[in-house]
């Protein structure tokens, strides 16, 4: 099974990265662009069944991957 | 380990980041350094180093502990320390010399400051940005939690003197205990006339005046 997980920061927290990212796409001409957020994308692949895959990559997500002070994290399964 | 045993003249020895049982300190320090290449987020995986279990039981037991800089980020990320440090809000690294300003000279590693002086040191970090939420900082605020802001050279709090966008200009905070501290920027490279400043050796002697003045004396 494949743990397909995004991280991306939380709304109020400054974004830097995703800021500089919007002003190059806007000075290439990219129109309309509201925002740019830059997070994090991490495939973990792991055996099990799913409910008890679930509950490890959520803790896994709590404790190490994302930090819940300034992170949102969400995963599927595949 | 220079400023401490050469400048200072203190006992001290490394601690390997494998080890389980650290014995009878007085201080545990966590410099710099960019632990596990900020790999995920800087300080998260040194966070589940061995020797942090230990960290933990020395800091919840009354010992002092110091991050300095990534030893900050791994406070933080230890749950040492509330809040987080992010990317500097220029996204640029910034590596020069900073004033700071003491807002509670009553903990053991402000102690020894002179009031109202502005500390010259030098940080060298790219994600020094200080986040927490709103009541978070409300609590750092109402506790005297908040031990240094970044000033201008004159002492005042500006935006300009905010190096990387920490919010309320915070170099560095300590715990509700007041046993627990972390800041940005390196007093250890502000300790001798040959580097520029010696406004760094402050902090630790305050550390070692508190600790001297503590009864039982400690070993």
């Amino acid at each position: 099974m494949k743990a397909k997980i995004v991280i991306i920061p939380k709304k109020a927290v400054v974004d830097p990265q995703g800021k500089t990212v919007q002003r190059a796409l806007e000075h290439m001409g990219f129109k309309g662009i509201k925002a740019v957020h830059v997070g994090k994308y991490l495939e973990i692949d792991i055996d099990g069944d799913e409910q008890n895959v679930r509950t490890q990559i959520d803790d896994a997500c709590k404790k190490l991957l994302s930090n819940p002070v300034i992170e949102d994290y969400w995963f599927e399964l595949k | 380990m220079h400023v401490i045993k050469t400048v200072l003249g203190q006992n001290c020895r490394y601690i390997w980041h494998a080890e389980k049982d650290v014995g009878n300190l007085d201080v545990i320090i966590l410099p710099g350094g960019f632990s596990y290449g900020d790999y995920l987020r800087t300080g998260a995986i040194a966070r589940f180093s061995p020797v942090m279990q230990e960290v933990i039981r020395f800091a919840d037991n009354g010992g002092l502990v110091i991050g300095i800089c990534n030893g900050f980020q791994i406070l933080c990320e230890a749950g040492l320390l509330p809040g987080a440090l992010v990317r500097n809000r220029s996204v640029q690294f910034r590596c020069e010399h900073v004033f700071l300003k003491t807002l509670n000279y009553n903990t053991p590693f402000t102690c020894k400051i002179p009031k109202h002086k502005p500390l010259r040191i030098p940080i060298a970090h790219g994600e020094g940005c200080y986040y927490a939420d709103q009541q978070t900082i409300e609590n750092l605020k109402m506790n005297g939690q908040i031990l240094w802001q970044y000033v201008d050279c004159s002492g005042q709090l500006t935006e300009a003197a905010n190096p990387n966008g920490s919010l309320e200009n915070i170099a560095g905070i300590c715990n509700k205990s007041k046993n627990v501290v972390g800041l940005m920027p390196h007093p250890e490279r502000a300790s001798e006339e040959i580097l520029g400043s010696t406004d760094g050796r402050y902090i630790f002697e305050s550390i070692i005046a508190w600790i001297g003045s503590r009864q039982p004396a400690a070993v």
